[in-house]
């Protein structure tokens, strides 16, 4: 009745290209995301007017198509002969994709934290420092842990883009397995079904916080 | 170090094809939404509705579409769709994956926005007489829109750099296809695609600027 040529082989070969898609998007979430704390800090200390240079810089990064954007940085490696592997170039744009996105929540959480607050703090005689680290800090991330585990997978679903580099991860993978063994349906299904089994769970870790985290 | 001779001009003097290349992105993504948001108004009714199967219908196409890469759901559509014996060519196979996308996004804003309407305001329509699907249309659906606009603004943002993906299943008239051709003959990657991100960007951006415009004429009141 259902008959595959799909063999165990085959998916192991998927396996290894989810585990580099997971290997792209912890890269570029984890540098990103520091990325991110220091641009949101920064735009935060600097206020709306100083900050604007920084401001339209990262939002190239969310207004130009990803695609594009690995292509570009594939070509300005190239240009400036820096020979990075299609890894390291995917690594670099992703990170600075997910800066941008992660400016936008870190800023966010801090603008969450109320003026009186930090100025109760700084007037018991805590320095910037102390403030930012035992005030802002616990607070914020309790506003912007949900959206960040959002961007998070949504740069694991954007990693797909870096096929057009050439780096085999998930979805590259099963296009190799549907070209050779013709079966897209079948394949294209598994590809989504493994997709579904990382994102699913963790976004809805992501909104059982938000609603937790949300009402006091 | 620096080596590489830019040639500017060999993408300036393209740039007429290439805008031509963004009126199809545009097109693409206009339509797609169009689609998008009546698909997403009917997801959100068979949400609410009693009926399982509806409602189970739309919860499983808002988890797909939320939790599978966009670049998935136009594979599907163009060769997945294949093994049914509908073989879509990549304008509507790009058309098809982005409509589903932003039909589960929007269906999920949606819910969202309806958190935000009371109860009540369902419960005063149904009272005055009127049937649960004008209590909708005439009370609910009108509040949850103006709530829904501005996400669904992004979500237009989203559709416009998601039709950039068509180029991955043999696109060749959108902004990126062209782009793309373009580069395939003459070599000068960095400099066709970096006149293509300025257009996406600007057209992103006029996007933004004409929804916020009319934001503020249609929510006066």
């Amino acid at each position: 009745m259902f008959d595959t040529a799909l063999t165990l082989a085959d998916l192991g070969f998927l396996a290894k290209g989810a585990a580099m898609t997971l290997a792209v998007t912890a890269v570029s979430v984890l540098a990103g995301t520091i990325l991110g704390v220091v641009f949101g800090v920064l735009r935060n200390q600097l206020g709306t007017y100083w900050s604007l240079p920084l401001t339209f810089l990262l939002d190239i990064f969310r207004s130009v198509p990803l695609l594009i954007q690995l292509v570009l940085g594939n070509a300005l490696q190239s240009i400036l002969k820096l020979g990075w592997a299609p890894f390291t170039t995917s690594c670099v744009v992703l990170s600075l994709y997910t800066a941008a996105y992660c400016t936008e929540i870190v800023r966010g959480g801090i603008s969450a934290v109320p003026t009186t607050t930090r100025r109760a703090a700084r007037s018991l005689g805590m320095t910037w420092w102390q403030d930012m680290r035992y005030i802002v800090a616990p607070l914020a991330t309790r506003v912007s842990l949900p959206a960040w585990i959002g961007l998070t997978l949504g740069v694991m679903k954007d990693s797909a883009l870096v096929l057009w580099l050439g780096l085999i991860e998930l979805l590259r993978a099963s296009q190799i397995l549907v070209t050779r063994l013709q079966e897209p349906l079948f394949i294209l299904l598994i590809c989504g079904a493994i997709y579904f089994i990382i994102s699913f769970p963790i976004a809805r870790l992501g909104g059982y916080l938000e609603k937790r985290w949300s009402n006091d | 170090m620096f080596s590489y001779n830019f040639h500017w001009n060999q993408a300036f003097k393209a740039l007429p094809q290439m805008l031509d290349g963004a009126l199809v992105t545009l097109q693409i993504a206009l339509l797609s939404m169009a689609i998008g948001l009546a698909v997403a108004l009917a997801l959100t009714l068979f949400r609410l509705s009693e009926n399982r199967v509806l409602s189970g219908f739309a919860t499983v196409w808002v988890e797909i579409a939320r939790n599978t890469p966009a670049l998935f759901q136009i594979y599907m559509a163009h060769f997945g769709l294949g093994s049914f014996g509908i073989h879509l060519s990549p304008y509507t196979a790009l058309l098809v994956g982005i409509a589903f996308n932003n039909a589960g996004y929007l269906a999920e804003n949606f819910r969202g926005a309806l958190k935000a309407i009371p109860e009540t305001q369902t419960r005063a329509g149904r009272s005055l007489g009127m049937t649960p699907l004008m209590a909708f249309r005439y009370i609910v659906m009108p509040q949850m829109l103006r709530i829904a606009f501005l996400p669904a603004t992004n979500q237009m943002v989203w559709a416009i750099l998601m039709t950039s993906l068509g180029v991955t299943v043999g696109m060749n008239t959108d902004l990126a296809g062209v782009t793309q051709a373009l580069n395939a003959v003459s070599f000068r990657t960095f400099e066709f695609f970096a006149l293509a991100a300025v257009i996406y960007y600007l057209i992103a951006k006029a996007v933004t600027l004409a929804a916020r415009l009319a934001a503020t004429r249609m929510f006066r009141y």
